[in-house]
């Protein structure tokens, strides 16, 4: 684990038709983190992710990661160099057994050759990421039986096996109970010490809380603020976002 | 015999297939010429072009989700390579095919001049159309169509093919097309003895691409094709290029198209613009549609059986078979939206497990393990 950063964004523009969804970020999220995201609905969050994974096209602005600029790659490209991400809405290929879903996710990096074999048994990978997230049971069942949250789950399975440099989670425990949320945030903390960077976005306090090294506010397509847990919650700025005090158009509160 | 049955039940026991795949072979490579007239021998080996073009479909539309309208543009490019072949052959050396001598035609054209040799002409008929599908499906797929719009797009370029055919009267032959062969490879074609020659050529030419298309299907590139059929959005961020899942499978289907045509021409004895532009196109997407466009074998059976009844209706119902026809049509979509796969799948399930359709002991078991995670979240 180095100190430099793995992603450093700078002055990150998002426009859609005139709205400024992201307004000149800057963030800089250093090797091995767990850093969270948070912010009001409508902050730009989950637009600053498609921007990252290359889903949305910035107006303007950089994004380097591991030194290599990602603004205007492909997506599969950025996946290639080693951000996976998960989705708000879990999408898993219905059709696809479990078991296949994470094989397909794990066999990215083969080349087109080895796809035209068939698959021979299961792969340690593959393996190891269904129990992680307790679904090794349910292999040979096809992904269109499980519920909302075995999807998510097999979407965390699914990027985990790819073993990505910097992964974001798009509000992975949105609709888990208490304990799920505990096993995920555990999970997200074992996956940083094993080397990956992870941003969660994230709407739960109480989550962030526990689980969270590094916090970064955003408002309104910005940066607000940024620092531990603590130092976040006495910043009077992200008070009175969060506690919707009366605010100007542009999101500052109004002195009064 | 019902541990037999039970293999030839399960679908994905390695030997069942084999036992399967080795009872239809047999079938086809030496009951068929032994029961069947010259005359019907000839019109399977028809119906068994169309069974590869269905092969191809199969694994476009069936697995890749592509709805491939205008496999009448790779049909023909297929077929046309060959018939420009046998033409220039029939001709001999320093001869113009008969056709261009009644347009005019003074000289070769230039395109045509290397179909000249057979080396050249037989291995185009596979490989132009595969060029043609690789560079339009890179095009294409990259642009995002998709759905409805690659369909329409497919189609219109079978239409724009056909034009481009009938216009070029001296070139192609026209609305006529190529026709009045007599020999391959000086083979006689005339004779009806040799049905069986060409008849096989075109069994093992099916059995073939069969083989290619199931590895395709069964191997992890096929499992990324489905991904990218459900959801082709997803498939991008676990790092595939859907572009070019998607271009391999289109091609591979170009291919098989080209091959069909180009074994269609000598046993038919014609290649012509009315056998490939939008009404055929889409009964080739018919024909797979009523087989069951998820299975490969009833991709083909789709080919070979909805012909063989069409055949049996136009000869007993001279004016009224193509009424009946569609209605074999709408009752199999309205009744059976899998194809006659959805039926063999039904009675296979009764087979497999007797008194047990509902739910059998294995169903029952996944079920339980579903219940009890879904209890204890993981």
């Amino acid at each position: 684990m180095t100190d430099a950063p793995l992603l450093e964004i700078r002055g990150l523009e998002v426009i859609f038709d005139g709205f400024h969804a992201v307004d000149g970020l800057d963030l800089t999220v250093r090797e091995g983190e767990v850093r969270f995201l948070i912010g009001p609905n409508g902050a730009g969050k989950t637009t600053l992710v498609d921007a990252i994974t290359g889903l949305v096209r910035p107006a303007g602005g950089s994004i380097r990661f591991a030194g290599e600029e990602l603004v205007g790659q492909r997506e599969h490209r950025i996946v290639g160099l080693g951000v996976g991400r998960t989705f708000q809405t879990p999408t898993v290929f219905e059709q696809l057994s479990v078991l296949e879903n994470v094989d397909v996710a794990a066999s990215f990096r083969l080349p087109f050759r080895s796809l035209l074999r068939r698959r021979r048994g299961v792969t340690d990978r593959v393996r190891r990421a269904l129990e992680d997230v307790g679904l090794a049971e349910l292999q040979e069942e096809p992904a269109g039986v499980l519920s909302h949250g075995q999807r998510q789950w097999l979407e965390v399975a699914m990027v985990l096996c790819q073993r990505p440099r910097l992964l974001l989670l798009d509000e992975p425990v949105a609709g888990m109970t208490g304990e799920e949320r505990q096993r995920t945030g555990e999970l997200a903390t074992r996956i940083a010490a094993e080397g990956t960077t992870v941003v969660v976005i994230e709407h739960d306090m109480d989550f962030v809380r526990r689980f969270a090294t590094r916090v970064t506010v955003m408002h309104e397509g910005a940066l607000l603020a940024e620092g531990t847990v603590a130092e976040v919650q006495q910043d009077a700025m992200v008070r009175d976002v969060y506690l919707g005090r009366p605010r100007d158009a542009r999101g500052a509160a109004v002195v009064a | 015999m019902s541990r037999l049955a039970g293999t030839l039940a399960a679908g994905d026991a390695r030997w069942g297939f084999l036992i399967r795949f080795l009872v239809v072979a047999a079938a086809m490579l030496l009951l068929a010429p032994a029961v069947l007239s010259d005359f019907r021998l000839s019109l399977l080996a028809k119906f068994l072009c169309f069974a590869i073009v269905a092969v191809g479909i199969g694994l476009a539309w069936g697995q890749g989700g592509m709805l491939v309208l205008g496999q009448g543009l790779f049909f023909g490019l297929g077929g046309y390579s060959m018939g420009m072949y046998m033409k220039l052959e029939e001709a001999g050396p320093g001869q113009l095919p008969d056709f261009m001598v009644w347009s005019g035609v003074e000289s070769l054209p230039a395109v045509w001049a290397p179909f000249r040799h057979a080396w050249f002409a037989l291995p185009m008929a596979v490989l132009l159309p595969m060029a043609v599908a690789a560079v339009l499906g890179t095009l294409v797929f990259r642009q995002r169509v998709r759905g409805a719009y690659f369909a329409i797009l497919s189609q219109g370029l079978a239409a724009a093919f056909v034009i481009v055919l009938v216009g070029q009267q001296g070139l192609t032959g026209g609305t006529n097309g190529l026709t009045n062969f007599t020999q391959l490879f000086g083979l006689d074609l005339t004779a009806q003895a040799n049905a069986s020659i060409l008849y096989t050529m075109v069994a093992l030419g099916l059995l073939a691409v069969f083989l290619i298309a199931r590895q395709l299907v069964a191997s992890r590139y096929g499992r990324v094709l489905v991904a990218v059929r459900d959801s082709e959005d997803r498939v991008r961020f676990l790092g595939y290029d859907p572009t070019r899942i998607k271009v391999v499978a289109y091609t591979a289907a170009a291919g098989m198209a080209g091959l069909a045509g180009a074994m269609f021409v000598p046993i038919v004895g014609i290649i012509s613009p009315a056998l490939l532009g939008i009404l055929p196109s889409i009964e080739m997407v018919i024909w797979v549609a009523l087989g069951g466009r998820a299975v490969l074998a009833w991709a083909a059976g789709g080919a070979v059986l909805v012909n063989w009844v069409k055949t049996g209706l136009s000869e007993r119902f001279p004016s009224g078979w193509l009424y009946l026809f569609g209605m074999v049509f709408v009752v199999v979509i309205a009744f059976a939206p899998k194809g006659m796969a959805g039926i063999g799948e039904y009675v296979r399930a009764g087979l497999g497990r007797p008194g047990a359709v509902r739910l059998g002991p294995r169903a029952r078991d996944r079920a339980t393990a579903r219940d009890r995670a879904a209890q204890e979240p993981a």
